[in-house]
């Protein structure tokens, strides 16, 4: 008697645990076959030499021992590195500013709100292709064509008129700027959106308690916002080292290799020397890179927030 | 005396403070108003006249790029895309969310961890077993095809803002509607997705974003140019044998308005959805 | 509004079920893949006529640029939704793989048919970048596999007025001149020279003219196989051609980076005297700036041991997809498409050399330059052998290093070498 209650019960557990599943059936078929499946096969091609069509040659680990001593691949990897830095300092620095700025009660402070997130909202080739003319640094009748350079003579400043996208000094740069300029609304959104989570009562508190602006911005605001700073600052890293459409669009097929970053090299790769198994491989790379990061991160501000 | 003194350290404070967030804001709109403007010119005064405003309009470059870079269909393609896969993301990641948030059944962390997971492996590496894959399944150069793959593409975030959503919301309610003898599915229908709204617009106007301002698997996927979107017609566009400038930027700008547009129409929604906690968590 | 949703999200469902039935393709239809945004209108034309004659629907279908057509086709392949004709914009060791996939056919029975009646109207120079000969490296059936569409070649242009205002009256016949006129053109403010060296092809075809001219062709084929390093003087020799250019302020601002077609404008629009470019620009030259006063001349030699060689572009062939079903009306299509009237039609309408003899009308100035030297040009297609594309990548990022000063000729040729005997190697691995 008491076993078959059991039974019936546990029958209706586990007829419940298939009646919640299905909910996430959706999602979790079309996971699979267009990303598991995908993910898999592409780890399978790392281990491949292939040109594209024909065989696929098992080789093992070959193309990542290739890859280990591959400078460009490592120097790509830099530039990255170097866009997500500017990100994260200057481009994350300005978003939080703005943020803290529009979080005040000042005037215009929706109208900020909505101009900031004009850039983020246009595509990664309309902003290239938009910046590559500004930048333009061509001349036309003894008159600088680009926006910038002719700003730059207009202000009596000619000696400043550049090459920017063509100097190896500068191209790497105005592509992290031109990034920086596209992304930080995505920043100050969040962040604003984190701030005005604050209860302004505990502002009122600090100020009751005479502290000035920065001690209520050190005790206060920072703490509260630090998992929403973690947060800004994984998106950032994920999405300044995958970058490569605003390059494309902005330095055509780049400048020798001051330009490169790790997203054109698997292109490169792929598309220009027919190395599929290896652009795979760089793939692979690449993505634990990525997923080591941020869920480093991720566990860092887990433990913060639990202290 | 003194507040006075307060006043003028006040007024001096904001004036930095607004010279501030109107440089900022200049430097938004300016290349964007520069876009628009040299859509204006023509391709004999592009590169000699550079006043703010064109002496002439020359809209001719709109019907230029409308008719010659097919912009009539490709609009209408990119129109379709951004509905179809918004309406599916919200579906789907929004019934997932629930489950993941509320319900429970075997390898339920597994599998969303599995979604986290997916947000931060980059995608152009899988883009050929991705293509060798659709052919697979006879999908390639079928809208239904594209449109799965960029289901498929805006689900992880979606599951995980709307989840954490789900998770800050009170299941009082809920509790009281199961007593009453909803249904599970009932609940996440008449309950669930009413009260996340604000979540929602946010996973809207993301995906609309992304969507709309997607061309690398349209590239690989659409062989047929009906079916292509927008910025596929800009690439082609860019891609073209001569150099148009005026023309490039009437492709442009009519590329760049109706998200644009769409954004001011729903940036309330964004806000809100976002300060109500759908991202901080 | 939860209806509306609902409503919606059921309008969206149909309109997916409808995006499924895709119509399916008729055996009177033939699909045709290319690159060549400028041929669009005038192939959608000549399909038009086509279907009014034989009632086959031929549909043809652009994809632009050029590098996301490679793409593309590539991905096509290794799916097999290949159209029925299409061009395959890539290396020979890659149209090989391509053939012995069996997605290309062999056109040879159809070229030879009617005593060779098909082949013997067009140019040999362009049939030959279509052909495997007899043991060919890729180890391919010999054979002609493609069917060139027009055929075209890279030289130098100058602009006439610009010369002459920095008092230059004839083009420079060598390379020590060109680098005299450039300084006098500098003198007068005006940029020397520009290409589009953001492109890696351009940095290619150029150097190669160079090591063709000062070793000859026997010593770079030795080069490719590896009996002769790059550290070579010889080569060392070509790398020391960009600094010098780059010393002598020749190059056009933003040379490295710019693409193509930007070069084409400045030199459309006169920013600078000299272009390098193929003959398809007289098309676009005309367009942007009809009244444009230039000429054609070969690059200016700087040695006189060897011929100089001029690159052809042997781009604009298309194949025939051997698993089509409508393989027979595939030919026949591009057999049409190669007779004196067609081609007579798309010389005019684009001004490119059509692959036709017989439709090489008397050309005017500038593409009767172009016209003279197509017996003279050559290819990476026709040689016996072509570099492995990691050495060509480090060659042509090293040519671009030296230009805006990064790197020696000499650190150069170190690197282009150490991947040389690295893929040396690797090919010499089981």
């Amino acid at each position: 008697m008491l076993l078959k209650t059991y039974n019936r019960y546990t029958a209706t557990r586990s007829l419940d645990a298939f009646k919640n599943f299905l909910f996430v059936f959706p999602a979790v078929a079309i996971f699979c076959i267009f990303y598991i499946y995908p993910f898999f096969e592409l780890f399978n091609l790392s281990l491949h030499q292939w040109q594209g069509i024909g065989p696929k040659v098992f080789i093992g680990l070959r193309n990542f021992q290739e890859l280990a001593v591959d400078k460009v691949w490592w120097t790509s990897m830099g530039h990255a590195g170097y866009i997500t830095l500017i990100a994260l300092t200057f481009q994350n620095a300005l978003a939080f500013a703005l943020a803290l700025a529009c979080d005040r009660e000042i005037r215009l402070k929706h109208f900020y709100r909505l101009v900031f997130f004009i850039p983020p909202v246009l595509s990664e080739v309309v902003v290239g292709i938009l910046w590559n003319w500004i930048l333009n640094s061509g001349m036309h009748n003894g008159q600088q064509i680009g926006l910038f350079n002719n700003f730059l003579a207009q202000i009596g400043l000619p000696h400043l008129i550049h090459n920017w996208l063509s100097d190896p000094k500068t191209a790497l740069t105005c592509i992290a700027v031109v990034h920086a300029w596209k992304g930080f609304g995505w920043g100050f959104i969040i962040l604003l959106a984190g701030l005005q989570t604050i209860d302004r009562q505990l502002y009122e508190a600090a100020k009751v308690d005479g502290a000035g602006m920065w001690r209520t911005f050190w005790n206060i605001t920072l703490p509260m916002m630090l998992p929403v700073i973690v947060l800004v600052v994984i998106l950032t890293i994920l999405g300044s080292m995958q970058v490569f459409v605003l390059i494309l669009s902005l330095v055509n097929q780049g400048l020798v290799y001051h330009t490169e970053v790790p997203v054109t090299r698997i292109l490169g790769a792929m598309s220009g020397t027919n190395q599929f198994g290896y652009a795979c491989a760089q793939a692979v790379i690449l993505g634990i890179l990525l997923v080591t990061v941020s869920f480093t991160l991720k566990s860092f501000s887990n433990r913060i927030k639990q202290a | 005396m003194i507040a006075n003194k307060y006043l003028i350290q006040g007024f001096f404070k904001n004036t930095l403070l607004h010279i501030f967030l109107l440089t900022v804001t200049i430097s938004c709109l300016f290349p964007i108003f520069w876009m628009v403007r040299s859509s204006l010119m023509s391709n004999a005064t592009i590169f000699v006249d550079q006043s703010l405003l064109p002496h002439e309009w020359n809209w001719h470059n709109y019907a230029v790029a409308w008719t010659k870079g097919n912009f009539g269909v490709y609009f209408f393609n990119s129109l379709i895309y951004t509905v179809s896969v918004v309406m599916g993301i919200v579906i789907i990641s929004s019934l997932a969310a629930f489950a993941f948030s509320r319900l429970k059944f075997p390898g339920k962390d597994a599998l969303f961890y599995m979604f986290i997971a997916a947000m931060m492996i980059p995608l152009p590496g899988s883009f050929v077993p991705l293509f060798v894959l659709m052919n697979k399944l006879h999908l390639v150069n079928t809208r239904f095809g594209y449109i799965l793959c960029m289901i498929n593409v805006g689900l992880s975030l979606s599951i995980l803002l709307l989840k954490t959503f789900f998770d800050k919301m009170p299941s009082d309610l809920e509790d009281a509607a199961r007593i009453d003898g909803c249904s599970r599915i009932q609940i996440w229908w008449h309950m669930a997705l009413p009260l996340a709204a604000p979540a929602l617009a946010v996973v809207v106007i993301y995906n609309s974003l992304n969507v709309w301002n997607e061309y690398i698997l349209a590239t690989l996927l659409l062989s047929d140019n009906n079916l292509m979107p927008l910025q596929r017609g800009l690439m082609v566009f860019n891609g073209a044998y001569q150099v148009d400038y005026p023309v490039l930027m009437a492709g442009l700008t009519m590329t760049a308005i109706p998200i644009v547009a769409v954004y001011l129409f729903m940036q309330k929604h964004i806000i809100k959805g976002l300060s109500s906690g759908a991202i901080v968590g | 509004m939860r209806r509306l949703v609902s409503w919606m999200f059921c309008a969206v469902l149909a309109g997916m079920a409808l995006g499924c039935a895709q119509a399916k393709k008729t055996a009177n239809e033939i699909e045709v893949w290319h690159w060549m945004t400028d041929r669009q209108d005038s192939l959608q034309a000549l399909a038009e006529r086509y279907e009014q004659q034989t009632g086959i629907k031929v549909k043809i279908a652009l994809f632009a640029p050029s590098d996301s057509y490679t793409q593309k086709v590539i991905a096509a392949a290794q799916a097999n939704v290949l159209p029925d004709i299409y061009g395959i914009l890539d290396k020979k060791s890659i149209v090989a793989s391509f053939i012995k996939a069996g997605y290309v056919a062999d056109l040879t029975e159809a070229f030879k048919a009617d005593n060779g009646a098909w082949e013997k109207r067009l140019f040999a120079k362009a049939i030959n970048n279509n052909r495997f000969v007899e043991g060919n490296v890729d180890k391919v059936k010999p054979g002609i596999y493609g069917v060139p569409l027009d055929v075209s070649n890279i030289q130098m242009v100058y602009n006439r007025a610009l010369l002459k205002r920095a008092g230059i009256m004839k083009p420079p016949a060598t390379f020590d001149d060109f680098i005299a006129d450039a300084q006098a053109l500098r003198r007068v403010g005006i940029p020397p020279f520009v290409t589009g060296f953001g492109e890696m092809w351009i940095v290619d075809c150029f150097a190669s003219n160079y090591a063709f001219n000062i070793m000859g062709e026997a010593k770079v084929m030795a080069t490719f196989r590896g009996e002769v390093p790059y550290t070579d003087p010889d080569w060392i020799a070509v790398f020391a051609l960009f600094k010098k250019l780059a010393d002598k302020g020749v190059f056009m601002e933003g040379i490295v980076t710019k693409g193509n077609k930007y070069a084409e404008q400045d030199f459309a629009l006169e920013r600078a005297a000299f272009s390098f470019d193929g003959s398809w620009c007289v098309n676009i030259y005309k367009t942007m700036n009809p009244g444009l006063d230039y000429g054609v001349l070969p690059l200016p030699p700087v040695s006189s041991n060897f011929p100089m060689r001029m690159w052809d572009g042997a781009g604009s062939s298309l194949v025939v997809n051997d698993l089509s079903p409508n393989k027979d009306k595939a030919v026949a299509f591009l057999k049409w498409l190669t007779a004196a009237e067609q081609q007579t039609y798309l010389a005019e309408k684009t001004n490119n050399l059509p692959a036709n003899r017989d439709a090489h009308r008397a050309f005017t100035d500038v593409l009767g330059g172009f016209s003279k030297v197509m017996e003279n040009t050559t290819h990476p297609n026709i040689w016996p052998l072509n570099e492995d594309p990691l050495v060509v990548e480090a060659f042509d990022k090293g040519i671009q290093a030296i230009m805006i000063g990064d790197e020696t000729p000499q650190q150069v040729a170190g690197e282009v070498q150490s991947v040389k005997v690295r893929q040396m190697g690797r090919a010499a691995r089981p």
